[in-house]
């Protein structure tokens, strides 16, 4: 933490409209400042990680030390499609209903 | 009088009350008390009053009835039922019906419990104070102007003004025993893998455990009894046998060493070092070896969990889009997919769930992993091998649970400074271990009493023996009052 190095670079508005799109979150453009904000606090303190000495450490993602554990290839009872359904916010038929996906997810 | 679930189930089994008188009574104090408390998100009345019938009937016919037979229980709204909403106190989740129940649910219905209701939560069980939630600030019946803590704070403020024997929270990094501290309840973490997720919104997944929130050690043994164990539903279910805790809780524990970390002692308030200090000596008379131990990374902790934690949870929640099931947005400018998802989690998040959904969307994205995300998991390393190191010297750690007694409802507005609140529990989760929150006195400081926390940490699967001498402490601890608003 003593270092100033370890300080992030600072966070701008176009920053946290990046993460925002990749986020999938619209965040109206009067709330992007107290983001900006809020962020940044967080990030100036957790640069304290860059302190600790990590060298040749393997990362542990996983409190257990778990191998894959293969279920037998056994089919078994789904649950039954409206009871799927019954929480989706538009439905046609057996299907969930959504706007046009082709040419969307670019924007 | 306090609800002591052992003694009402043994009441109910006995015939000295009905498990309908039992359910009664609990519903009799919700419509009391919640419209002030704001515990419960969702009451079953109906449901609760004929299962206690039901419950009851078999008790006349002779039947033999599950060990948790009649006793009223409240779910933390992350926990999913088929029976109500699952909404995670939040708005993107407000109609949200479960086709499933978790296997906590199964498991504690099997054995007779009835599900009371469903308790408010930071929304996404983010928060440590039960102030973002969607539904209401709940508040502490101690005094309430008062947080509850949190996330967990409607389960524990259901235990503590007895609108229910027992409860369920759920704990990422403090969510179950920070509430418990600030509400003088008992709150439990297990060992990460013990009890299933399965059905359990997710947060932090290798992070998130689910626990019994109790008036006692004896009844948070026994609904962790209920509930742990494997699961072929959650593949990071530990698969080893479930040790019998109920049976051997009240055992003197043997000659143990309880371990005092240096890095626990500072920034406390008065109270909370003089209920750790008046453990230690509770200890010592027991006979325990009271040892000095070294947690470096304590501080760290806190840096650590608010990288693992939000990355985890940006994948988590990506899943509530609006296509499935929660919030879709009803504005006319989503035309295309992208905006459909953006608009609608923009109205169905929270901020502070939309704030770590960001921090954990920048900590995992291109040229900042590595210095964040990966270094984060390295350092998860060092802080498990740090309490590998203690617990070579001791058997459990004792410290604050939490470094203030409950502070006011909307005295703490900075983000970080509510992080800095779980300074003493977030490495239990990150280090996969085991911990439980107990009640140990008051802060009389304050206008009215406060209770505090102190917490015991044991390395993984040792619940047995951290059971045992959270048991013993309880014991010479003795009676305790019960708040009265």
């Amino acid at each position: 933490m003593n270092d100033p190095n370890n300080q992030p670079a600072p966070l701008t508005i176009d920053d946290v409209r990046h993460v925002a799109k990749l986020a999938r979150l619209a965040v109206p453009q009067e709330r992007l400042a107290a983001l900006q904000h809020d962020l940044q606090a967080i990030l100036g303190h957790i640069a304290q990680l860059q302190s600790v000495n990590t060298d040749g450490l393997e990362p542990m993602a996983h409190p257990l030390t778990l191998t894959n554990r293969l279920g037998d290839d056994v089919p078994q009872p789904s649950m039954p499609i409206t009871d799927l359904l019954r929480n989706a916010p538009a439905v046609q038929g057996d299907f969930l209903a959504v706007p046009k996906v082709l040419g969307g997810e670019s924007s | 009088m306090n609800i002591d679930l052992v003694q009402v189930r043994d009441d109910i089994r006995t015939r000295k009350t009905t498990a309908r008188a039992t359910v009664d009574q609990t519903l009799a104090r919700i419509a009391r008390s919640n419209s002030q408390l704001n515990a419960y998100h969702e009451v079953f009345d109906d449901q609760a009053r004929a299962d206690a019938d039901r419950i009851d009937l078999e008790i006349a016919a002779g039947k033999s009835v599950g060990v948790l037979a009649g006793v009223p229980i409240a779910i933390k709204d992350n926990i999913v039922t088929r029976i109500g909403h699952t909404t995670c106190s939040s708005r993107i989740l407000e109609n949200y019906r479960s086709p499933f129940d978790a296997t906590v649910i199964n498991r504690l219905t099997q054995a007779g419990a009835i599900i009371v209701g469903k308790t408010n939560l930071d929304e996404f069980a983010m928060g440590s104070s039960c102030e973002k939630c969607a539904w209401g600030v709940v508040r502490n019946p101690w005094d309430i102007n008062r947080v509850p803590g949190g996330s967990s704070g409607g389960s524990a403020v259901a235990v503590a003004a007895n609108l229910c024997a027992a409860a369920l929270g759920s704990d990422t990094g403090g969510s179950i025993r920070q509430p418990a501290a600030l509400c003088g309840v008992v709150g439990f973490k297990p060992t990460y893998g013990r009890i299933s997720r399965y059905g359990l919104v997710a947060f932090g997944s290798s992070l998130d455990q689910i626990g019994p929130i109790t008036h006692s050690v004896r009844d948070a043994a026994l609904l962790y009894q209920c509930m742990a164990g494997d699961d072929p539903h959650d593949s990071t279910c530990a698969p080893r046998a479930v040790e019998d805790v109920v049976t051997t809780l009240e055992e003197t524990p043997r000659a143990f060493r309880v371990g005092l970390p240096v890095q626990y002692r500072k920034g406390n308030s008065p109270s909370v070092d003089a209920a750790v200090a008046r453990a230690v000596e509770f200890f010592k008379a027991m006979g325990a070896t009271i040892v000095d131990i070294d947690l470096p990374l304590t501080d760290v902790g806190i840096s650590t969990y608010y990288v693992i934690a939000p990355a985890e949870a940006s994948s988590n929640l990506a899943r509530f889009d609006g296509i499935r099931y929660g919030h879709r947005t009803k504005s006319t400018a989503a035309k295309d997919l992208f905006d459909l998802y953006a608009q609608s989690r923009a109205e169905g998040f929270g901020p502070e769930v939309q704030r770590r959904i960001m921090l954990g969307t920048y900590v995992l994205s291109a040229g900042y992993y590595d210095a964040y995300y990966r270094r984060a998991l390295q350092i998860r390393r060092l802080i498990k091998q740090e309490f590998d190191t203690a617990f070579a010297k001791c058997d459990v750690i004792l410290g604050p649970t939490s470094p203030t007694a409950a502070f006011s409802i909307g005295g703490m507005t900075d983000p970080l400074a509510m992080y800095m609140c779980d300074v003493y529990t977030v490495n239990t989760n990150i280090a996969g271990i085991c911990g439980i929150s107990l009640p140990a006195g008051f802060d009389e400081t304050s206008q009215k009493p406060l209770p505090v926390g102190i917490q015991l940490q044991a390395q993984a699967f040792a619940e047995p023996m951290l059971l045992k001498v959270a048991r013993a402490y309880e014991r010479v601890q003795g009676g305790r009052e019960y708040p009265t608003a």
